[in-house]
């Protein structure tokens, strides 16, 4: 079984609006799975399906190849993207109580919770009412709750938000440091950097249908345009731009470089290599640059949102 | 994963360790004392007014019969016209002067007595003072036919009906006084607090949504649970501050009753005039006994355990729909809409209690009541000290154990969807569409 999590045709309506239309994804066990889409796609739902908040209309979700039950609850941790906590309790009340609603008895709880306070350097809030701190550090203890039970599957909805750079970084150090350890992440954000440096699977999900999903470098592939840039030194800028484009499509380009180079983006037919570019740019002029463009994330979440 | 003790506990805690729920446990019952001492004082100080009234009998048939208390001084005017009358009683600053005009005959006279005030007198001084005119002239009258007025006197009956039933229960007018303020009591308990204790539930699921803890909490347990275990765990808040209330109250009202029993035994009110009439009477005792029997005759063990069920039934029934109510909202300012229809039955059970039992414990009207289940609770308990057949009391446990669980069923279904819906203030169709999700 190498699925961790298998939601297989799920639908689910609220009255008359279809909120998720025959919705499959597979999540490989430790994989970072990116759950992508735009407001409103329907994320949010097929996430409250995982973690039965809300029950499917059809369709079937199965755990590590069992159907889910009530049983899976501990198995899950969830980060939902509207958070918070009990103002008027305390730190270490509050996490034990969620603890507990996790199904760890209170001594392992509180064992789990030092550890954890003391990695953050969050020790000294234990006895403090989270009105008293700020919005940052309530999420410091909300990540610490989600991920305390050691549950298989984690599930982020926009995990960063409310961070500085610096504990966001933090965070995303831990979130690795858990698929080290050996849990799946599902991770629903609108920051395609973090999805870039994080997600090696992603689903994206449009107006309740899912529009693409699978490997994150396999899709790049496919939406790789076969473009180059390149930088390159010549004497005769004009002349050498001339001669380059009577053979190939091109575009102006921008990057930084320490030379004054001519910057074009160069696209290749299907049937030219990057091998026989540069060997055509070596023998004109002196290469400083050459860079296989890629599709960011970004640029493909845009592409489909707006295709479909 | 059964976690409702854990919920229960929490929501236990959360709320007496509450700083506000301290203090209001603290504060109100010296507040209520300080309320009734006020009013007593109040009603001392009013009653203790001493009050002239100045009488001018033109017609010379009742001038006598005014004889000055502690608290009414009655001046009889002679020999001047009623305008210099009036400007006397003015200028004097009294309270009022009553004219009684000349007239032929006591019928005559009886319909031209006037009382002239600056402002609008007393009702209570108004009927004092009719009720001795009364009796004055029809005294006068009696006499006038030839009658003897003190012959008429000897020949009063006074009847006080002894009530037994078949079983050779015997009852009385006081008892019945009795078996009304237990059952209004436990009535009227069950209302505060179903409105106290609802509201602490309402606000609490509110503040479970603005928060957002509410979506951490039910990927955790089922929504039925938490709704479950804040009820159960607020009412063992309410339990509890409940009988710190009884409690204090009682040593307040005691120590306070004896630093003014001084005072008290002062005033010297009708009732308390009534009161030393009964005690020097000679079957006094036998009365006492009698109520003291009575109370014995109570169905205490019934009474006892239909509290329980209807007190727990009741409140479950209206707590559920509370809680349903803080999940459809936002915030507390949109619970009026659906507070009405709560509140609505509940006033009315109040009042068919007190209107309906009070005359006919056993009519259509209580006994209808007393079945219908958002009713019954209130009705059932003023009705059971009166004795309510056992199969009454069966039904109505059982239609309100039904409904119980319908509603709770029903607002599962609200606060299952309702906790997790934002921004929008919800209307009834909305409600209802809910319900099928």
């Amino acid at each position: 079984m190498n699925n961790l999590l298998v939601a297989d045709t799920v639908s689910k309506s609220f009255g008359n609006f279809k909120a998720l239309n025959n919705v499959s994804i597979e999540v490989p066990k430790g994989s970072i799975f990116g759950l992508l889409g735009p407001n409103g796609a329907g994320k949010t739902t097929l996430i409250r399906v995982i973690n039965q908040i809300t029950m499917p209309d059809t369709g079937s979700v199965l755990l590590d190849g069992e159907a889910l039950k009530p049983q899976h609850i501990k198995d899950i941790g969830y980060l939902p993207e509207e958070r918070g906590l009990y103002k008027s309790m305390k730190v270490g009340e509050q996490a034990l109580y969620l603890a507990q609603l996790k199904g760890m008895s209170k001594s392992e709880a509180k064992q789990r919770l030092k550890y954890w306070f003391e990695k953050l350097e969050i020790g000294d809030w234990w006895n403090k009412k989270i009105q008293e701190l700020s919005k940052g550090m309530a999420q410091k203890i909300q990540f610490v709750v989600t991920v305390l039970h050691r549950p298989k599957l984690l599930i982020f909805d926009e995990p960063f938000s409310g961070f500085d750079p610096i504990n966001a970084n933090l965070i995303k150090d831990e979130i690795l440091q858990l698929r080290e350890e050996g849990a799946t992440v599902i991770f629903s954000t609108h920051r395609m950097e973090s999805v870039e440096e994080l997600c090696d699977h992603i689903a994206l999900i449009h107006k309740s249908n899912k529009i693409l999903d699978g490997k994150l470098q396999d899709i790049k592939r496919q939406y790789k345009t076969n473009t180059f840039e390149v930088g390159l030194v010549t004497e005769n800028e004009t002349e050498l731009t001339k001669i380059i484009n009577a053979k190939f499509e091109t575009t102006p380009a921008d990057f930084k470089s320490l030379n004054d180079d001519l910057k074009l983006n160069i696209k290749l037919k299907d049937s030219e290599t990057s091998n026989d570019l540069l060997s055509f740019l070596t023998s004109k002029a002196q290469v400083n640059h050459f860079n296989e463009l890629v599709p960011s994330a970004n640029d493909i979440f845009i592409q489909t949102v707006k295709n479909s | 994963m059964n976690h409702l003790p854990l919920i229960i506990k929490r929501e236990y805690l959360t709320k007496v360790k509450n700083k506000s729920f301290i203090i209001m446990t603290i504060l109100s019952p010296l507040i209520m004392i300080a309320l009734i001492a006020v009013v007593a004082y109040l009603s001392q100080l009013n009653n203790n007014k001493e009050r002239t009234i100045s009488i001018l009998d033109e017609s010379g048939l009742v001038e006598k019969i005014f004889t000055s208390t502690d608290n009414t001084k009655y001046i009889v005017l002679n020999n001047i016209s009623l305008d210099e009358a009036k400007q006397q009683v003015e200028e004097k600053e009294e309270y009022g002067l009553l004219h009684i005009a000349s007239g032929n005959g006591i019928d005559e006279v009886s319909k031209s007595i006037k009382f002239y005030s600056k402002d609008t007198p007393s009702i209570t001084v108004i009927e004092s003072l009719e009720s001795k005119l009364e009796k004055e002239l029809k005294d006068q009258k009696l006499v006038e036919e030839g009658v003897d007025v003190e012959k008429l006197k000897s020949t009063r009956v006074s009847i006080d009906i002894a009530q037994e039933s078949f079983l050779g229960e015997r009852t009385s007018k006081a008892g019945n006084i009795m078996k009304l303020v237990f059952g209004g009591a436990a009535g009227y308990l069950l209302f505060m607090f179903i409105i106290i204790y609802g509201n602490m539930i309402m606000r609490s699921v509110i503040e479970e949504k603005t928060s957002r803890i509410i979506e951490v909490i039910i990927s955790s347990v089922k929504p039925v649970q938490l709704m479950l275990g804040k009820i159960i765990g607020t009412s063992l808040a309410g339990i509890t501050q409940f009988l710190i209330w009884m409690i204090l109250g009682g040593i307040l009202l005691t120590s306070l009753s004896m630093i003014f029993n001084i005072d008290l035994a002062q005033m010297q009110t009708p009732q308390q005039e009534l009161m030393q009439q009964a005690i020097e009477s000679p079957d006094f005792n036998d009365k006492v006994q009698l109520i003291f029997n009575e109370f014995r005759s109570l169905p205490i063990l019934n009474l006892i355990i239909a509290f329980i069920l209807f007190f727990v039934g009741g409140y479950l029934l209206y707590s559920s729909l509370y809680a349903a109510i803080g999940a459809a909202v936002d915030n507390e300012t949109d619970t009026q809409q659906f507070m009405m229809p709560i509140l609505m039955p509940l006033i009315l059970a109040v009042y068919v209690g007190i209107f309906t039992v009070i005359e006919d414990p056993h009519g259509t009207v209580s006994t209808v009541f007393s079945f219908i289940p958002f009713t019954s609770p209130v009705v059932m308990l003023m009705r059971i000290p009166f004795g309510v057949p056992i199969w009454q009391q069966i039904v109505s446990v059982l239609l309100l154990i039904g409904t119980f669980m319908f509603t709770v069923w029903f607002a599962a279904k609200i606060y299952r969807v309702g906790i997790l819906m934002y921004g929008k203030k919800p209307s009834y169709k909305e409600l209802y569409k809910w319900l099928r999700y």
